[in-house]
């Protein structure tokens, strides 16, 4: 899985000089690895299918399971999905340059919802490394 | 038949903790924009919080119990079917209190059980309708009513409307919504969009209009909620608004209060300015930035509602 840290650098790449439908492509890539992390923390294997075309979407619903509050995320994939195919769909359209601009802005939505919702769900990059002794020390606990 | 025109007219007010607090300027611009319109409001008597995140995540049936507490009084003591609720988070907790109440037994009993100790009649489904203050100017007056009563003009001031999380999800504790033209989307809502739009207002396109404000990290993590709402604000921005328009306390105070944050820790202005929807149709309805709690806020409007015309 590609780490955060270099989602974000990607992110300020792209939100720095991204254009043309290539950028699109790569911020909807974007917003796959960060539901995987999402996905993958909850001790899930990432999906590879596709929904309404897009493996994002499918990562989105798969990230849903047992935790229906992860539908607040469901719009900022889909504008992220719609922005895609604004942006591939007609490339030389005067707005493409604002659909990018605005695209990247919706990206870094998801990663920032998502990266603050494993905070707060304790799961993934944040604490990986003790949850081993948790779940060493909780049993005793409950016993 | 009684049509929901008829039904809004005079509705049971439950203004929320939030309305009493930070956001005192919601709830005296939605009273302020209810008498313009001719619409009454009549306060819940002795309303208690709806149970809020805080109760929800120690024990849900409580949050159930302290909403349906809400929706009994206004049913029972005031024999009101509707009740209005501004706030997004009291707006949801009562419409999830409802959906439980109609389909989980055990709900029905916790509630029941509080209710008899707590010595007061017993909240059943279907007793009131639960609306937002949206739906009740909507549905209440609608745009043509709203156009007749304007005595100025938004001035074609650019508006991002933002409705958080929480308004629209979960879906199925909203059944009145995604029933076709005329009612509330779930995925692109827009209401908010149609009041200001007919008060004179240029609604930009906006795709973070339901995206989450951060709210729940501002305690725990206040970088990670200064992030969202920073992100929030430059993306209203690029996509040209001078104005966020807002219908939930707790992202409108998210909003202005980390737009200050943002500035000041990371060094990022943001110049758009925050105001509640019904700060915005009060100006539209000829009333006084004072009347509607410019004032109040915590980011100063007034000087750039001057300069547009409409204050």
């Amino acid at each position: 899985m590609r780490p955060l840290a270099d989602i974000e650098q990607r992110l300020d790449a792209l939100e720095a000089g991204g254009s043309g439908p290539d950028a699109a492509v790569a911020l909807v890539e974007l917003g796959e690895a960060v539901l995987e992390h999402w996905v993958h923390a909850r001790d899930l294997v990432p999906t590879q299918e596709t929904r309404e075309g897009f493996r994002l979407l499918a990562l989105h619903r798969q990230g849903c399971t047992d935790d229906p509050s992860f539908n607040a995320c469901r719009e900022t994939c889909r504008e992220l999905a719609y922005h895609h195919n604004l942006v591939t769909s007609d490339p030389l359209h005067p707005a493409t340059a604002q659909r990018l601009t605005m695209m990247t802005l919706v990206a870094r939505h998801l990663f920032l919802f998502v990266t603050g919702k494993m905070q707060v769900a304790a799961l993934g990059d944040f604490c990986c490394a003790s949850r081993p002794i948790r779940q060493q020390v909780e049993p005793q606990q409950t016993g | 038949m009684t049509t929901a025109k008829d039904k809004y007219q005079k509705v049971a007010y439950y203004p929320g903790c939030a309305l009493e607090g930070t956001a005192h300027s919601y709830n005296r611009s939605t009273q302020e924009v209810g008498k313009a319109l001719g619409l009454d409001l009549v306060e819940v008597k002795n309303w208690n919080c709806c149970g809020a995140m805080e109760v929800k995540n120690i024990d849900p049936k409580l949050q159930t119990y302290l909403s349906s507490r809400v929706m009994a009084i206004a049913a029972t003591e005031m024999k009101m079917d509707v009740v209005m609720a501004p706030c997004n988070g009291c707006y949801h907790n009562l419409k999830k209190a409802e959906y439980d109440l109609a389909h989980d037994p055990t709900s029905v009993e916790v509630v029941d059980r509080l209710s008899q100790k707590a010595g007061h009649a017993t909240y059943e489904a279907g007793q009131v309708e639960t609306i937002h203050a949206l739906d009740w100017i909507m549905h209440g007056i609608g745009e043509d009513g709203l156009k007749q009563r304007l005595k100025g003009s938004l001035q074609g001031l650019k508006v991002a409307n933002y409705y958080g999380c929480m308004y629209t999800r979960p879906r199925h504790i909203f059944p009145e919504k995604d029933k076709g033209p005329g009612t509330e989307s779930t995925s692109k809502p827009h209401y908010m969009d149609d009041l200001l739009g007919a008060a004179g207002a240029v609604n930009v396109e906006f795709p973070l209009k339901t995206a989450c404000c951060g709210g729940a990290h501002t305690l725990s993590d206040s970088d990670m909620s200064t992030k969202l709402v920073l992100n929030i604000l430059r993306a209203a921005e690029a996509a040209g608004a001078e104005v966020i328009a807002t219908e939930c306390p707790t992202c409108h105070s998210g909003l202005e209060m980390h737009q200050v944050r943002a500035e000041k820790k990371f060094g990022q202005p943001t110049k758009v300015k925050i105001l509640y929807f019904t700060q915005l149709l009060g100006l539209a309805l000829g009333l006084s930035p004072r009347q509607v709690g410019v004032h109040e806020n915590i980011s100063d409007s007034l000087g750039f509602l001057r300069e547009k015309g409409i204050a």
